[in-house]
């Protein structure tokens, strides 16, 4: 049902002039964009010209927006999960988030004895891995006890949750910074194989491999996540209770357990999201917000509760961020890149104003 | 007339309060009218739109914060000065105040109607979330695009206001009576509105939007025209906002004030108008007058640590919990158990269940 029920020429006219849009911007990217000159610069000034000038950039760019996108499916497929069987906006997913990171910063730095300047030469895979896994036990356990204290009582008032969510992620953020390094920008050092810059076969461009290893962990979790929920026998009744909750528990299955374990999977993968973000720049208070606010995006985009769904809207908006801060025109010092928030925003109104439930959502 | 008791002592209530507001300066020492009663009747105009969309739309945004602020950039870009003996960042357009006022309010109104237009036809829980995106991303817009503002915002903005409004930097007794003045021009205008035929349909809408829609009446369209209205509003406490602090940043919009002005909305009570000042108030005063230091010094053996946030997120949860609908559903609650051991009498903000993505 179009609720808006705009005309049919104006919805048609409408959708060609989106699609022209795309198709500009695609051009744009490849082949009408050029490089800056001296001095000056037009509407088709940017960083790096276009795809045919300078490919090397234009593919780094776009696995800059792939690993993006693959820390976005991290952090957002857990939100999605938690959304898509238990109608609960997460919003203290951020939080997690954010206490993931910090905890997994606190134990490296206990197991290190470092203190601020950690080399990456002085870290052992183990040195990471083991971070990584407290603060993926630890977030599983807060979000066991939230999801038990918290959201067991009241399933189906949706907006209580939200609120109550709310509550504990305003709770947590100002626990943050009493407790973890005061809040301040800290770092989990990837471990040091990890250091160093690969050239890629078949492109001829150096990419970062631990930035490479964040879109492995992506496509990991998205693969695990896939497998648990299409080929085991609790997946198949998340997926039952996605569809149809009521019919799930009349038919025997234990739905508050498969509640339970949903919301800590979910939870665990922004605290995983949480480590990986802050190895691969910093996580800071302040982040939470910033993480809610992505995970939003990518479901809004995508579909709540959809696996594929959490798959396209990470892509798309990991893509979409990463383009239009490098190739939106820069005529002047500092012209048009600062408006790539523009964008995003563009691109959630494009898929709200045509599909409101997401790329791969369902209706009602 | 009414011979109902609760209402004759809210009415009572309300008559006192408004007395004594407008005694203000006699009753209330300066930093009392200036930081805490100023201030609340600013933010509980904000906090009134919201609950107005939540109240009778069924719709709980949060881009109300976003639009407030939305309003008060306008502003501020619009009237101060570049140059010399100029003190602003942002585009500093220098033009006059009083149609920079104007502009302001039909901007941010306008604005309202398009995140509206987008954003009403989705319900409950979607509507909160993409609200929030739009909050969000306006905060990361100003942030980003330094022409406007940049991180550090703008400043000097109310050395700028219309003749008639006056001198808002020293005077201001009279920017409280102003704020006086247009909170209760607000309160009045939301309930004049609900008991229009546009108030009525949107009613219906809030509780059987499929079934509204049935009858003929356009639902996406009552919706944004209601989110358009609280825009409207919102755009009035930005203006008193950037009067009242002279300056607007980012920061005023971010996550953090975007949360805030809920936990008004719900301290307050998300069924009732009234509740925006009331959750004002309260928000403030316990802003004011608790210490960061007392989590660390009275709990000294446990060590809680954290500051106010930790205390008003405490609050803010124990609300949630024992009463979704704030202050005024305990009150509305205590007088259902008066009278005989019913329940509120007010709808709670749990939409009926028709009230999904439709």
């Amino acid at each position: 049902m179009n609720a808006l029920s705009l005309h049919r020429p104006v919805r048609i006219a409408a959708r060609v002039l989106i699609a022209a849009g795309i198709a500009f911007a695609l051009l744009y990217v490849i082949v009408i964009a050029s490089p800056p000159p001296e001095v000056g610069g037009n509407w088709r000034t940017t960083n790096f010209g276009s795809a045919i000038d300078d490919w090397r950039s234009f593919t780094r760019t776009l696995l800059n927006g792939l690993t993006a996108a693959g820390l976005l499916f991290i952090v957002a497929s857990g939100f999605s999960l938690i959304f898509g069987l238990m109608r609960v906006v997460n919003m203290a997913h951020g939080s997690f988030y954010l206490l993931g990171g910090y905890i997994a910063y606190e134990v490296q730095q206990k197991m290190t004895g470092q203190g601020f300047s950690l080399l990456g030469s002085e870290v052992s895979t183990w040195e990471w891995v083991l971070p990584a896994i407290v603060a993926l036990a630890a977030i599983a356990g807060v979000g066991l006890i939230v999801q038990q204290i918290f959201l067991r009582w009241n399933q189906g008032q949706e907006l209580r949750q939200a609120l109550i969510t709310i509550a504990l992620s305003v709770i947590i953020a100002d626990q943050v910074i009493a407790h973890f390094n005061e809040g301040i920008a800290s770092t989990v050092t990837w471990p040091g194989w990890s250091e160093r810059l690969i050239e890629l076969p078949l492109l001829g461009v150096d990419y970062s491999l631990a930035r490479l290893v964040v879109l492995l962990l992506g496509v990991a979790v998205g693969v695990a996540l896939w497998t648990w929920l299409y080929r085991t026998r609790t997946g198949m009744v998340i997926r039952a209770g996605v569809d149809d909750r009521q019919m799930t528990s009349a038919l025997g299955v234990n739905i508050q357990l498969t509640f339970a374990i949903a919301f800590v999977v979910g939870s665990s993968l922004a605290a995983f999201g949480g480590v990986v973000g802050a190895s691969q720049g910093a996580v800071a208070s302040g982040q939470d917000g910033q993480w809610l606010l992505n995970s939003l995006v990518v479901v809004i985009i995508g579909g709540m509760g959809s696996l594929l769904g959490a798959v396209a809207g990470s892509l798309l908006y990991g893509l979409v961020f990463a383009f239009s801060a490098v190739y939106l025109p820069t005529t002047g010092d500092n012209c048009c890149t600062q408006y790539s928030i523009v964008v995003t925003f563009m691109l959630l109104a494009l898929v709200l104003a045509f599909r409101p439930q997401g790329l791969f959502g369902r209706q009602g | 007339m009414t011979r109902d008791p609760k209402t004759l002592i809210e009415r009572a209530i309300a008559v006192g309060v408004l007395v004594l507001l407008a005694l203000g300066p006699l009753v209330f020492n300066d930093y009392w009218v200036d930081a805490i009663l100023t201030q609340a009747l600013i933010v509980g105009i904000a906090a009134a739109s919201l609950i107005f969309l939540a109240a009778y739309g069924g719709m709980i945004s949060l881009a109300q914060t976003a639009l407030m602020g939305t309003a008060g950039f306008m502003i501020g870009n619009m009237v101060t000065k570049g140059g010399e003996g100029g003190e602003s960042k942002g585009l500093t357009l220098g033009w006059d105040p009083t149609l920079s006022l104007v502009l302001a309010i039909l901007g941010t109104t306008l604005i309202g109607i398009v995140f509206g237009a987008v954003a009403a036809r989705s319900l409950g829980i979607y509507f909160l979330m993409i609200t929030l995106t739009f909050s969000v991303i306006a905060f990361y817009f100003v942030g980003q695009v330094t022409v406007v503002s940049g991180f550090s915002g703008i400043a000097g903005i109310n050395n700028y206001t219309p003749s008639f409004v006056g001198d808002m930097v020293n005077d201001r007794y009279r920017l409280y009576y102003i704020a006086l003045g247009v909170a209760v021009v607000s309160f009045a205008l939301i309930r004049f509105l609900i008991r229009t035929p546009f108030g009525l349909a949107l009613q219906g809408i809030r509780d059987e939007p499929v079934r509204m829609s049935s009858l003929g009446y356009a639902v996406p369209l009552h919706r944004t025209l209601a989110f358009g209205l609280a825009a409207f509003l919102a755009s009035l406490a930005g203006v008193l906002l950037v009067w009242w602090q002279g300056q607007i940043a980012p920061g005023d919009i971010g996550l953090q004030a975007t949360i805030d002005l809920l936990i008004v909305a719900v301290i307050g009570g998300l069924g009732r108008v009234e509740g925006a000042w009331l959750g004002a108030f309260t928000f403030i005063v316990i802003n004011n007058y608790i210490r960061d230091s007392w989590l660390t010094d009275l709990l000294d053996d446990v060590k809680i640590g954290g500051s106010f946030q930790t205390i008003i997120g405490l609050i803010f949860l124990a609300i949630v919990i024992v009463s979704p609908d704030g202050l005024l559903g305990l009150w509305d609650r205590l007088w259902g158990l008066v009278r005989r051991g019913g329940g509120p009498d007010r709808p709670t903000i749990e939409p009926s269940p028709a009230g999904q993505q439709g």
